[in-house]
């Protein structure tokens, strides 16, 4: 604030500024409290997971000159879902590029990009359009550095919404976690949270490789506890590691993306009764972290994988097969099982649609299946 | 007035043999030569219908040519005694393409094609004994024998790319990388007859205008596509007017020389930033679309007689430069068997060198990363990867 401005001026500009804070979702106290325009590190915030995302980016176009993002309506319009909000504004046309509706041509334009040693973020209004362009995403990026032979690296982030969303039907709302994690080649990121979002962003986009990261638009307007350290610019969550967002000893639920909301939620509920789950957020696909899985299961001996996308092939599937292979499978009191989304196209209608993904009485349900009570 | 110099020669078995050799002080340093109009889309003007050629770039045409030849026929042969597997695209007959547009820019410059790949690799800077071996799969190629014949890579070289057509908004992108970081660089992005359909290539052409990016799109059109002749596979096989928007132009992709105007006309144009630039190369492939295609039940022997007759580009520039008195049979001989002893020695190397270890199998899966763990077979096969 300046200190120059009449008191009426001040006021005016702080209300302003309290305005541009609520809108965007943050909790009003703190702010009030702040006296700078510029964040320094706080005591915990809330956090939107949009605006987790778009600080993740900012301070990434901030702190290297090379990256830059672009997409379908990321600069003026300013993100399909606003998750871009004011990035065109702060760092121009060069940096912000807003492309015509041609993915596989846009991506194709990122990926040589990165090959000559830029940073691309490309941005897919739905992972569902990003179908047209997997050619590129793994036969010009994934593969690229091992057909080389280590001679030309590609460094990319592909990112945008994935998985179910409500009301938008089949084409626009299937989940690509299991399509993407079977690429070798590839690091594949799924954040739950607000940290979840800015701390692996960061990561992505600084990783050397091309990184596939699944948002979710159900997410975006979610906010979160953010602790003071994440709120720093250097702060990194390693692709690759899981966290446990619940402590537990009768059960193990592995899940990812908007699905760990709901395994908190069945968790929450199944408290009342005496049963502790514990709650594994994934965050990353591939490489996905077993040891975090094995060393739970050692503990609670039952394994339950949630997963929005389909059963067939799933990232489920591959937990659970890793399991019956690894040690996993000696701690086991009862076979692992997976509960995924129904193995149909999305339906509309509200009703059908809820009875298409996991609900939290699904994961009450099987919970206490598998544990026969 | 010619000066005789009387070389003696020591033969091995003892015997002496006088041999008489022009020197090299009767020989015209450089020629003007026509070449042939362009048929120019969206341009008032076009490339100069004249050259100079100079006898130093003349013999270093020459040689690049001849040595992507003997290269290519070397493939053939080892491919036929199946120690090259899989993939193989020969570019025999197109030689003028690649060695023209590389003598129209600069190294500095980027370039992107497709799988009929090699010519272009050693014209960016690849020896013929990485190339060779890297289609042998042996670990002194280019990729370390992980590649193959259609992911050969090299710096400002991106391959090499599999996929038809894709290769196209990848050169859009390093053209944009171009802009990005302001050198005044242009990448140079190659495509054939056949991938000219794909829908990318349009995506391709609308951004790069657009933008305005430095990108010189080039059309080998030899003919045809796989199997399918021009006219089964295209509406309009005007290629070098495809671009709609872009200005174009078609060029006589058999002389080099026209090739290396062309470019040099397309580089200055896209260098400034006036935007993107197409242009058809109307050449022809001797070999079939691979080694798995004898190329013969789709054209006639006797159209490949006649291209190989009337219009072969090495054949051209030796006759133009010896007919103006710019080079001597005897240089051009040299300069054979030099080549010819390059590419044998390319090929003892290519099929003596040892395939790549076993411990190599799962490295290069990520760029500067921690080793990890790699999934063998089994699950009790666990491998390791290194970056």
């Amino acid at each position: 604030m300046h200190n120059s401005l009449d008191p009426r001026q001040r006021t005016q500009s702080n209300m302003a500024y309290l305005r541009s804070i609520l809108r965007s979702g943050k909790n009003a106290v703190p702010a009030v409290l702040r006296r700078e325009f510029h964040r320094t590190l706080q005591a915990a915030m809330q956090v939107t997971v949009r605006d987790a995302i778009k600080e993740a980016m900012d301070e990434e176009l901030e702190r290297d000159e090379r990256v830059f993002l672009l997409g379908e309506e990321v600069a003026l319009f300013e993100g399909a879902y606003k998750v871009t909000r004011g990035l065109w504004k702060k760092y121009g046309d060069k940096r912000i590029i807003d492309t015509p509706i041609a993915e596989i041509g846009f991506t194709g334009i990122a990926v040589g990009a990165a090959m000559a040693g830029l940073r691309p973020v490309v941005e897919y209004m739905s992972f569902n359009f990003s179908m047209q362009s997997v050619d590129h995403i793994i036969n010009s990026a994934a593969k690229t550095y091992y057909m080389s032979g280590g001679l030309q690296p590609v460094s990319i982030v592909f990112r945008g919404p994935n998985g179910a969303a409500p009301g938008v039907a089949a084409q626009h709302a299937q989940c690509f976690a299991a399509w993407y994690g079977h690429v070798p080649g590839l690091k594949v990121v799924s954040p739950w949270s607000a940290e979840d979002a800015k701390g692996l962003l960061k990561s992505a986009i600084r990783d050397d490789n091309p990184v596939v990261f699944l948002e979710n638009e159900i997410m975006y307007g979610v906010p979160f506890e953010m602790s003071e350290e994440s709120q720093s610019k250097d702060f990194l969550i390693p692709i690759g590691k899981a966290k446990i967002e619940r402590k537990g000893n009768h059960v193990t639920l592995v899940s990812h993306s908007h699905v760990v909301s709901r395994c908190m939620d069945a968790a929450a509920v199944l408290a009342k009764d005496g049963i502790e789950c514990e709650v594994i957020n994934l965050r990353t696909i591939r490489p996905m972290d077993m040891e975090a899985i094995e060393t739970s299961v050692l503990k609670t001996k039952h394994l339950i994988t949630v997963e929005g996308g389909w059963p067939q092939f799933g990232v489920g599937g591959e937990i659970l097969a890793r399991i019956m292979e690894g040690p996993g499978f000696g701690y086991l009191n009862a076979p692992a099982v997976r509960v995924t989304g129904v193995d149909i196209p999305m339906p509309y209608a509200k009703l059908l649609e809820e009875n298409t993904l996991p609900q939290i009485k699904d994961i009450v349900f099987s919970v206490k299946k598998m544990l026969n009570v | 007035m010619p000066i005789n110099v009387f070389i003696i020669i020591r033969k091995s078995q003892g015997s002496r043999v006088v041999v008489s050799a022009r020197s090299f002080a009767d020989l015209t340093p450089q020629a003007s030569f026509d070449i042939k109009r362009c048929d120019l889309h969206r341009l008032d003007e076009g490339p100069s219908v004249q050259t100079v050629l100079t006898r130093e770039d003349g013999l270093r045409y020459y040689r690049t040519m001849q040595t992507v030849r003997r290269m290519e026929l070397k493939a053939d042969q080892l491919y036929k005694q199946k120690i090259i597997r899989g993939f193989c695209h020969l570019y025999d007959g197109q030689e003028a393409c690649a060695v023209g547009i590389e003598a129209g820019i600069n190294p500095t410059d980027h370039l992107i094609t497709a799988y009929r790949v090699h010519g272009y690799t050693y014209t960016r800077g690849v020896s013929v004994k990485e190339i060779l071996a890297e289609l042998t799969g042996r670990k002194g190629g280019i990729a370390k024998g992980k590649g193959g014949s259609m992911h050969m890579y090299a710096k400002n070289f991106y391959g090499g790319n599999g996929i038809v057509g894709a290769q196209v908004p990848l050169g859009a992108g390093v053209a944009l990388a171009c802009q990005y970081q302001a050198k005044n660089e242009v990448c140079v992005t190659l495509y054939g007859d056949g991938a000219a359909n794909q829908g990318q290539i349009f995506e391709a052409f609308n951004m790069a205008a657009l933008w305005k990016l430095p990108c010189i799109f080039i059309c080998e059109n030899n003919k045809y596509g796989m199997g399918t002749s021009v006219e089964r596979a295209s509406a309009s096989t005007d290629y070098y007017k495809r671009g709609d928007y872009i200005p174009g132009l078609r060029v006589d992709g058999m002389d080099v020389l026209s090739v290396r105007e062309a470019t040099r006309f397309a580089a200055d144009y896209c260098r400034y930033g006036k935007g993107p630039i197409l242009m058809e190369l109307q050449t022809y492939r001797y070999h079939g679309h691979s080694m798995s295609d004898p190329g013969v039940s789709y054209r006639t022997r006797d159209e490949i007689q006649e291209v190989r007759g009337k219009s072969d580009p090495i054949t051209m520039l030796k006759d133009r430069m010896i007919s103006n008195n710019m080079a001597s049979l005897e240089e051009i001989k040299d300069i054979d068997a030099e080549i010819r002893k390059e590419i044998e020695e390319a090929a003892q190397f290519a099929t003596s060198d040892p395939e790549p270890p076993l411990e190599d199998l799962c490295n290069h899966i990520f760029f500067n990363d921690t080793p990890f763990e790699v999934r063998g077979t089994s699950p009790w096969v666990k491998l390791k990867s290194i970056s």
